[in-house]
């Protein structure tokens, strides 16, 4: 791990002089500027039982399917298809400090953006005068809640650029398997086949991969190990199959 | 780093193939410290892909590679500290300067922050790349990016340095600045430069290896390749007088003397006649004194050299054509069997 920070220095450069990331930033905060002036609107009508912060979390998912892509996508894309990649793995740096480096850097600006957000709800705060707007709880929770799936999402996300030389197609593969995993689990859930008897494992299996549903547990405060388990083997487990892509890649290139 | 041995690259019987096609097939050779070697060949022909074993960036199906003794398969982690290498059309970074490219290259081959300062001065300057140190990589132009690829190559001072096709594209001045920093490092690093731009080769290598469909079909020094290619002299006369009894006179002064080719007469009754013979000997003297004496006018004489592109162009088609024509009985056979298709 001798390399890692001179990649992960690399990496954090690459994505600033990137236009590609600005476009995002700006995206992702007119997207969510959008969806909470929205939530207050709403709010400013009629009183609803849960805080804003449980609803501005709930819509992760739009912002997700467009940061995500646009982050990682030229990570091991890019590179490939300018050559730099050979260069890159002929230096005595292995092929897991190049993915982790990456990975970093990618999750570091995924981290940063959505931090921007917390500027949303300061705002909220100080202009309501009113302590019920600015929740701790369901804060605390949101942001962890964030920090942990974003883990899976940006892995998934390098894994869709390792395994292609075409940044578009690495922004679709990748936009394809958040979907799944996102709503295709839900769509899973919701089918009868599943009801029946000896199929009642797999519905609890699917039952328990609810991201939707863990985003709700985490804003109500109920951090259940099980689902950070499962974000964090799930971004490993996409980690370990992003470096031998890499590796399968080159073995066959 | 360990003490660098004498012999620096050794590659046996090495094989790769993809399906049924052998991009590189039983190759074997090796290479000494300080020694420049090119790798020649057509496109096609195993060059890069040799090339990329040799750094450890693709496994090959079988044989082996040793960098300064070490086996790159079971190795590679340190045989790359070893190797400097330069990919084919020198792919780079273009968003980067050029010195944040060197520090940050120079970091990942594991050098201290303190040397590396005055390393990246030292190859600024001998690329004569100082007035470019902070321009971004994606504006320079070609020639200044492949001296920026060959600084990169340099920069850790590694024993091997490997360069694919290194003056690929540049102009002839730029050509030759390239050519004499490749010079300056004989003695110091071994260097495998592949090129088919065949005079650059020959200005710059100690050694050549042609290859063709992924074997050694010649290799040594350009003039040893000049005479095991050929095996014969060749000269060029512009004489007139009786032709018909050319040869017959040419056997009195050397037996293996004979006329290769004779041209049509011009206007002024002069033909060129190609004269070959198997000795070594400068025969052009000889020629001059006898010709005139027995009758002929000569108007001009030399002796041709096959350049390094009559013996590329030689060695390849032989090896396509799977025959020997040049190939006299009793000379040594230290070359790998010819394909048969």
């Amino acid at each position: 791990m001798r390399h890692y920070p001179t990649i992960l220095s690399q990496e954090i450069r690459a994505l600033l002089f990137s236009p590609i990331t600005y476009v995002t930033a700006v995206l992702f905060l007119l997207v969510m500027s959008g969806l909470f002036t929205v939530i207050l609107d709403q709010y400013s009508k009629e009183a609803l039982e849960v805080a804003p912060a449980v609803t501005f979390f709930g819509s992760f998912w739009i912002p997700v399917f467009f940061m995500v892509p646009s982050l990682t996508m030229k990570s091991f894309a890019e590179e490939r298809r300018m050559g730099t990649l050979e260069t890159l793995l002929t230096s005595p740096v292995s092929t897991a400090e190049v993915v982790l480096g990456k990975f970093s850097a990618a999750y570091i600006f995924y981290l940063l953006l959505w931090g921007s957000t917390l500027g949303f709800h300061y705002i909220l705060h100080a202009y309501a005068h009113d302590a019920r707007y600015l929740d701790a709880g369901p804060l605390i929770g949101g942001y962890l809640f964030i920090a942990v799936s974003g883990l899976l999402f940006i892995s998934v996300g390098i894994l869709a650029s390792a395994l292609t030389r075409s940044y578009e197609v690495a922004a679709i593969l990748s936009f394809t398997i958040l979907f799944t995993l996102i709503f295709g689990l839900r769509f899973l859930d919701q089918t009868a086949a599943l009801n029946t008897g000896f199929l009642q494992p797999a519905k609890a299996t699917v039952d328990a991969l609810q991201i939707m549903s863990h985003v709700d547990d985490f804003t109500r405060g109920v951090i259940d190990t099980r689902e950070v388990f499962f974000y964090i083997t799930g971004s490993v487990l996409a980690l370990i199959f992003s470096i031998l892509g890499v590796e399968y890649k080159t073995l066959n290139s | 780093m360990a003490e660098i041995p004498d012999i620096t690259i050794e590659v046996s019987n090495l094989k790769k193939s993809y399906g049924s096609l052998h991009a590189v097939n039983d190759l074997s050779f090796s290479v000494k410290r300080g020694e420049i070697i090119g790798l020649l060949g057509p496109n096609g022909a195993g060059k890069s892909t040799t090339m990329r074993i040799l750094t450890g960036y693709m496994p090959a199906t079988s044989g082996s590679v040793r960098i300064c003794g070490l086996p790159v398969a079971s190795q590679s982690e340190e045989t790359k500290r070893f190797v400097g290498y330069m990919p084919e059309n020198n792919p780079l970074p273009d968003e980067m300067r050029v010195s944040e490219y060197l520090w940050f290259r120079g970091r990942l081959k594991e050098m201290p922050r303190a040397k590396l300062r005055s390393r990246i001065d030292e190859v600024l300057e001998l690329c004569d790349l100082k007035r470019n140190r902070h321009r971004i990589l994606g504006r320079l132009s070609k020639g200044n990016r492949q001296r920026v690829g060959i600084a990169e190559a340099i920069l850790a001072e590694p024993a091997v340095i490997i360069m694919d096709e290194p003056t690929i594209g540049l102009d002839p001045h730029q050509i030759i600045i390239v050519r004499d920093l490749i010079a300056s490092l004989r003695g110091r690093m071994s260097v495998i430069i592949s090129s088919h731009i065949l005079p650059e080769i020959e200005a710059t290598c100690d050694r050549v290896l042609i290859i063709n469909s992924g074997r050694i079909v010649a290799q040594g020094s350009p003039s040893e390749l000049r005479h095991e290619i050929f095996g014969h002299t060749n000269y060029r006369v512009e004489l007139s007088g009786d032709l018909a009894a050319l040869t017959g006179q040419l056997s009195t002064i050397q037996s293996t003397l004979k006329v290769a080719s004779l041209g049509e007469p011009d206007s002024d009754g002069f033909c060129v006649a190609t004269l070959t013979t198997d000795s070594n000997a400068d025969l052009g003297e000889t020629l001059l004194r006898i010709l005139p004496s027995q009758g002929y006018r000569v108007r001009a004489l030399a002796r041709s050299h096959p350049s390094l592109e009559d013996v590329f162009l030689a060695a390849t088609r032989r090896s396509w054509d799977a025959r020997l024509p040049d190939k006299k009985n009793g000379q040594s056979d230290n070359r790998d069997p010819l394909p048969n298709a």
